[in-house]
């Protein structure tokens, strides 16, 4: 075989293995298992099994839920998934951007108690980029964070 | 806000602008290729519209521009850091389409081109990666974390990387040339991945923005920090391309000597 018919056969071959990869990745069920995080529906759903192990759980956070104690650097919550509602309990001051009706990721144990008790709370936010409405402070939100407490 | 993976969102109209944008510069490239470009300073213009651009671009982006409604003024990050985003995926597609011309036509300028693109697109995939870090940290609360998005990106600037690494391996010009540009066709099965990543899996990392998600002062300062990038990235390429044919010129062994007469 010369040289240029090796160098389109190579092509061909690392074609159709990247295209298959792509094609069984986008096909596969795999992140069905690997989940960065699960619902709380979900989790609930788990019930024994889903205690007492660290898992990651994203849904907003509920209207009039936050209840911040900075004295005792007491965080509670509630995050709903649209079917399941659960409370959530931390230590620390959450990152800035948190606020009712935003999208949290929370890392931490489900406790017998149905309180979530969590060591992490990052934020996750949409795609939505839009500039502030009337009377809105962009940056002076999660002040209120503290005021309201 | 999606709470959970999304398979089956429309991508056609992504994918249209895309395929607009890269059978654009495809054509422009070819065309260029057969003229022999690396004998003309062309590209000086098109990098100093670019420059010019990206100064204008980046005073909008911070100055003039709303602030982000939730984030404040962190959200101004976002005219840096999806103008790289958009132009590493697009930077390795044509790294991807040059190794395939190379490996159909055996022709040396689309190697140089493949070296050119993989690297430019390694330095932009670190932009991205480093404005990425700097976003995430006070709007989601950490730097880095093990998330989809977050894992494929890196994994898409490794293999960049390491075909980058492979090249500068292999000694002989021929064997160099063919499996830079196979590496370079697999490596670009990650950079795909990582485009999908926030939709097959469920990730921290919101999806895809389009301009029904994103207010039109700010569409239009996206749009003009990417044509800024893209010139200064079509500035980049060029010029390192015209380096790697010199180098290689360089390094070619030079012509057996005349017989000479005992």
């Amino acid at each position: 075989m010369n040289d240029a018919s090796r160098r389109r056969l190579l092509a061909l071959g690392a074609l159709l293995i990247g295209g298959g990869a792509v094609g069984w990745m986008s096909m596969s069920t795999m992140g069905d298992d690997l989940v960065y995080y699960m619902s709380p529906t979900e989790l609930v759903a788990k019930g024994e099994a889903g205690r007492d192990a660290t898992v990651r759980i994203m849904g907003l956070v509920a209207a009039d839920s936050v209840d911040w104690r900075p004295q005792e650097q007491l965080l509670r919550f509630r995050i709903d998934d649209g079917q399941t509602t659960l409370a959530i309990e931390g230590r620390g001051a959450p990152p800035q951007m948190f606020r009712e009706g935003i999208g949290v990721v929370v890392e931490g144990r489900l406790g017998s108690d149905q309180v979530f008790r969590s060591h992490d709370v990052l934020i996750k936010h949409d795609n939505e980029y839009q500039p502030p409405q009337e009377g809105e402070h962009p940056g002076d939100i999660y002040k209120t964070l503290a005021e309201g407490s | 806000m999606e709470l959970m993976r999304i398979k089956d969102l429309p991508i056609t109209a992504d994918l249209a602008g895309f395929a607009a944008v890269v059978g654009v510069i495809a054509l422009g490239a070819v065309a260029w290729v057969a003229r022999g470009g690396l004998t003309r300073r062309w590209e000086h213009l098109v990098g100093l519209l670019g420059l010019w651009m990206v100064i204008v671009g980046q005073y909008m982006g911070l100055v003039s521009s709303p602030r982000e409604r939730m984030m404040g003024e962190v959200g101004r990050i976002l005219y840096v850091h999806v103008p790289s985003a958009w132009l590493t995926m697009l930077t390795f597609t044509f790294t991807c389409a040059f190794a395939t011309f190379f490996l159909f036509s055996g022709k040396r300028h689309w190697d140089h081109l493949v070296e050119a693109t993989a690297e430019v697109g390694v330095v932009l995939s670190i932009l991205l990666q480093a404005t990425g870090m700097l976003f995430a940290k006070p709007t989601w609360g950490v730097f880095w974390d093990w998330d989809p998005r977050l894992v494929s990106t890196t994994v898409m600037m490794l293999s960049f990387m390491g075909v980058l690494t492979l090249r500068g391996l292999l000694d002989d010009v021929d064997r160099r040339a063919t499996w830079t540009s196979v590496g370079s066709i697999l490596a670009t099965t990650s950079m795909i991945v990582t485009y999908f990543s926030v939709r097959w899996w469920r990730s921290i990392h919101q999806m895809q923005s389009s301009p029904d998600t994103v207010a039109d002062p700010m569409v239009f300062v996206l749009r003009w920090n990417a044509f800024a990038f893209l010139f200064l990235t079509v500035w980049f390429v060029v010029q390192r391309a015209r380096l790697s044919a010199r180098r290689e010129a360089l390094d070619a062994p030079p012509a057996l000597p005349e017989e000479v007469p005992a």
